[in-house]
């Protein structure tokens, strides 16, 4: 009976998510477009960059707890994953902006022309069409995850090892972005983009589109995460979460099932990165920084690990504190909050503001239906007796 | 007429009697030298240079060197000129007394570049006689490097005077370079320059050899020879100085790593904030140095000595504090132990960038531990050394306090089975909290050791924290010559790796290869065999 009511309660809070993304996705985008400027209900438009940025935030996060709420792979390597679908993207951001760059060249890109390119290099080719990229961004995380994921898991590497080595692989990936001759633009990134699909990426209504398309996106994320935790599936993968050698010993190929959602997981990053990079205008390789990947963590964990719609919570209230305390006088005190964020969640709150609020929840439901239950049993027992009787 | 050609003369002589009078008693070549310096003119300038080099003076080493450096005024007035000290103080040059003040109107006697190279020459042949041995080793090593053919009588007068065997040796390779360049050395001579560059056989011999230009057949056919022996023999010298970089970049690694190794090997608990114990120890010295140089200066050379148990008690208690308030009510869960500890580590950061300051906070090396040394090719700082040798006191104390101490065993015992020592009436909560403190600690004293190589800043934890982790992961937990082994490895490997593929993709390298160990041998090269690991 219980089981039942908690699956209740969840799908209760995913439509309530569901309905509430798509309400914002819908209405932002509207307000900031057809109402005047300066109106009291009209959203700025830095404001729908710096919410779309949530929004993305939200998606690495559902990506996240995918692998970490449901089957207990904690990588601090995911925001390798999120950056490589934003290089993807902003190369072809890069591409086209023709002659438009400072130097006017129509094939190479400005960093490459002032680093003495002679020729663009092979792996930027077919960034020109849309159609490539938006594969690539799906392609270069999802191939990279299932490599990493296929040699760590089949030798069995896991727990805090696994954690470890996804933190060496972003450190990697850092160095190596870092440096100029690796041809993605070395520390200063890839920037200054003009167009995408022809329009300007600078324009209100080209960033009202994206946020629209991110709050789509997350949406899309959701359903495919709910599909596959509440699938058969998804239940192995529970498993391995909490019983590994046991899953293993039933016969269950548990490799094959955390590499199946490691890559889902990476590719879902991937998206996000790419829907992040034309909304904040740049992707530098400090995105690598294992800091920032250990902070994505963060947000599930605050928002609730294993919830999905705590993950996505989490990454919204996290980011938005980070804004509204980096910007004001507090900033100086940000990282203590942030430090201190971590300490108190893992301690006072593990199960995260989703998670408590559903235990919370579940509990009062079960007192609720236990007093009912008794004071129907009271009703019983007055005329029990007599039967006994 | 004879009267008044008497009188001329006598006119003559008395006049010249009185110039005579009016010289300076003593003056010699030495001081007409001088006096030429006083027409600042290039000519003039360039014969008193020879004239004063040559006159053997005590005053010819500071005028000369004080020529060099612009401090030789020259008053066009007066004709006197002064050798300003670098102290500020003057002398005469002529007499060497010293003098009150130089005259406004004097100023430094110029030099071209032609004159410059004589200015060389000169005081290269004034320093091969210097009564100093470390002045004349020096100047036989850079007319060695400048070789110029005026220099080679000057050599050989001090080849012919000098006892010191070292000196002796750079005086005989001065003067084999300076006759395999020379055009008119016979071809004897010059195979015999040939053969003593071979023997001293470095860089600088080397580019000699293959820059010598149009020789006879014979010799080109020595020096061929001999540039083949000298690569050999520096090939073998840059693996020894590779070798050399690694064992000092493992030793770095390996400090960084021990205490990280003991909290991860007895407590699986990962702490994110092990390098900011480091960055703690480091910022301990700096205290130490800053209150040792308001207070007692003369005790700097003892400031390591003071803040090596100093950082360890520092970091250590703090390692308690987090243990106790912490750490302990997430065992069990390594993940979450993993966060909290990073957010430990960016609350730790922060302090200290309010306290301290965002900046670099200088601590400065005792004279114990500055300088180099010379070891065939190769150069030794005695940093790297002393930091080398620190590292392995550290870990054979560590060692022997494992193996031999109480609480030792008692370590030993929780990291093997927690279960079953804490059956056997061992306090693990105690002994947790003990190890995660003397983990600290020695990541403590480690920062004191890493202040003496690299910057003191907020970050200075971070730039360690991924390195000790793959020290830790690859060597093996639960195993201190692991992570012993993976500390040298990961150091010598980067360091050969480096001059091939360069530092950062060296590093890149090292990453990866790391990642594919862990495939192999998923817990490390020395792994603990038991249930208790697996937890």
């Amino acid at each position: 009976m219980t089981p039942h009511m908690l699956t209740r309660s969840l799908d209760r809070g995913a439509t309530i998510f569901l309905a509430v993304v798509a309400a914002c996705g819908i209405l932002i985008p509207l307000s900031n477009l057809l109402l005047p400027a300066g109106s009291f209900l009209q959203v700025p438009t830095y404001l729908v960059a710096l919410w779309g940025k949530y929004v993305c935030y939200a998606i690495l996060a559902l990506a996240i707890d995918l692998i970490w709420g449901y089957c207990g792979i904690l990588s601090l390597g995911h925001g390798a994953f999120f950056a490589l679908g934003g290089y993807a993207m902003g190369m072809y951001l890069m591409r086209q902006i023709g002659t438009r760059g400072v130097y006017g060249n129509p094939i190479l890109p400005d960093f490459m022309v002032f680093l003495n390119y002679s020729k663009l290099p092979w792996y930027w080719y077919g960034f020109d069409m849309f159609w490539f990229a938006a594969l690539m961004v799906l392609v270069v995380p999802g191939l990279l995850a299932f490599c990493f994921g296929w040699l760590a898991f089949r030798s069995r590497v896991t727990g805090v090892y696994l954690s470890i080595i996804t933190q060496a692989m972003t450190y990697a990936l850092l160095l190596a972005f870092f440096r100029n001759d690796f041809g993605f633009g070395g520390n200063n990134g890839l920037t200054d983009f003009k167009d995408i699909l022809g329009f300007n990426v600078q324009a209100e209504g080209t960033r009202a589109a994206l946020f629209a398309l991110s709050c789509l996106a997350l949406i899309a994320g959701f359903l495919i995460c709910r599909a596959i935790v509440s699938s058969k599936l998804g239940k192995v993968l529970i498993a391995v979460r909490d019983a590994e050698s046991r899953t293993r010993f039933l016969g269950y190929r548990v490799e094959s099932y955390k590499l199946f959602v490691f890559t889902v997981s990476a590719c879902m990053a991937g998206v996000a990165g790419a829907l992040y990079v034309p909304q904040v205008g740049i992707i530098n390789p400090s995105e690598f920084a294992p800091g920032n990947s250990i902070e994505a963590v963060i947000w599930v964990a605050v928002g609730g690990r294993g919830t999905l719609v705590g993950a996505a919570l989490g990454a919204v209230v996290v980011n938005y504190a980070k804004t509204f305390f980096t910007s004001g006088v507090l900033a100086p005190y940000w990282l203590f909050m942030l430090g201190a964020l971590f300490i108190l969640v893992t301690l006072l709150l593990p199960k995260g503001i989703v998670g408590t609020f559903n235990a919370w929840w579940a509990q009062s439901k079960e007192k609720r239906n236990a007093a009912t239950m008794a004071s129907a049993a009271a009703e019983d027992g007055v005329t029990e007796p007599k039967m006994a009787e | 007429m004879p009267a008044y050609l008497s009188a001329r003369l006598c006119s003559l002589a008395l006049s010249l009697l009185l110039i005579a009078f009016a010289l300076p008693a003593f003056a010699g070549p030495f001081e007409d030298g001088v006096a030429k310096f006083a027409n600042d003119d290039f000519s003039d300038t360039e014969e008193a240079i020879g004239a004063v080099a040559s006159s053997g003076n005590k005053l010819a080493f500071p005028i000369i060197s004080a020529l060099q450096d612009g401090r030789l005024m020259a008053d066009p007035d007066s004709k006197k000129v002064y050798v300003t000290g670098t102290d500020g103080k003057s002398i005469d040059a002529a007499t060497g007394e010293a003098v009150a003040s130089v005259p406004d109107s004097a100023s430094a006697v110029r030099l071209n570049n032609r004159l410059r190279r004589s200015v060389d020459a000169a005081l290269g042949g004034l320093t091969l006689q210097s009564p100093d041995v470390g002045t004349r080793l020096q100047a036989a090593q850079s007319v060695f490097k400048s070789h110029e053919e005026t220099a080679l009588d000057a050599v050989d007068a001090a080849l012919a005077k000098e006892s010191n065997r070292a000196v002796k040796t750079a005086l005989g390779e001065a003067r084999a370079a300076i006759l395999l360049f020379k055009s008119d050395a016979t071809e004897v001579e010059k195979l015999e320059a040939v053969a003593t560059l071979k023997a001293r056989g470095d860089q600088e011999a080397l580019a000699l050899l293959t820059g010598m230009g149009d020789q006879p057949a014979s010799v080109t056919k020595a020096a061929a020879g001999a540039i083949g022996s000298i690569q050999n023999s520096l090939a073998v010298w840059s693996m020894v100085q590779n070798a050399w970089y690694g064992l000092s970049l493992g030793s770095v690694l390996l400090l960084a790593a021990i205490g990280l190794a003991i909290t991860f090997g007895v407590m699986g608990v990962i702490n994110m904030a092990h390098g900011e114990m480091v960055m703690l120890g480091a910022y301990t010295t700096f205290v130490v140095q800053e209150v040792i140089r308001t207070r007692y200066p003369g005790l700097f050379d003892y400031s390591l000595l003071i803040a090596v148990p100093l950082a360890f008690l520092v970091a250590g208690a703090i390692g308690v504090l987090i243990e106790r308030s912490i750490i302990r009510f997430l065992y069990g869960r390594p993940l979450e132990t993993l966060l909290a500890t990073w957010g430990l580590s960016l609350v730790l950061q922060q302090a200290v960038r309010t306290m301290f300051g965002p900046t670099n906070r200088e601590v400065g090396n005792p004279s114990w531990m500055s300088g180099a040394f010379e070891l065939g090719q190769i150069t030794i700082t005695y940093n790297r050394l002393w930091i080398l040798l620190f590292t392995l006191a550290v870990f054979a104390i560590l060692l022997a306090m494992l193996r031999y101490t109480a609480l030792g065993l008692e370590m030993r015992a929780v990291t093997q089975n927690r279960r079953m020592a804490a059956s056997m009436g061992i306090a693990t909560s105690r002994v947790d909290a003990l190890t995660f403190g003397l983990g600290s600690g020695i990541a403590g004293i480690a920062g004191v050791a890493l202040s003496q190589i690299d910057n003191v800043s907020p970050n200075l934890g971070q730039s360690y924290i991924i390195d000790s982790f793959m020290v830790v992961v690859f060597g093996g937990v639960g195993n201190l010559w692991g992570t012993l082994v993976g500390a040298f490895t990961l150091g010598i490997a980067n360091k050969f790796l480096e001059p091939v593929a360069g530092a950062v993709l060296g590093k890149i390298a090292i990453l990866v290869l790391i990642i594919l160990f862990i495939q192999k041998r998923p817990r490390g090269l020395f792994a603990l065999k038991g249930r208790a690991v697996e937890a």
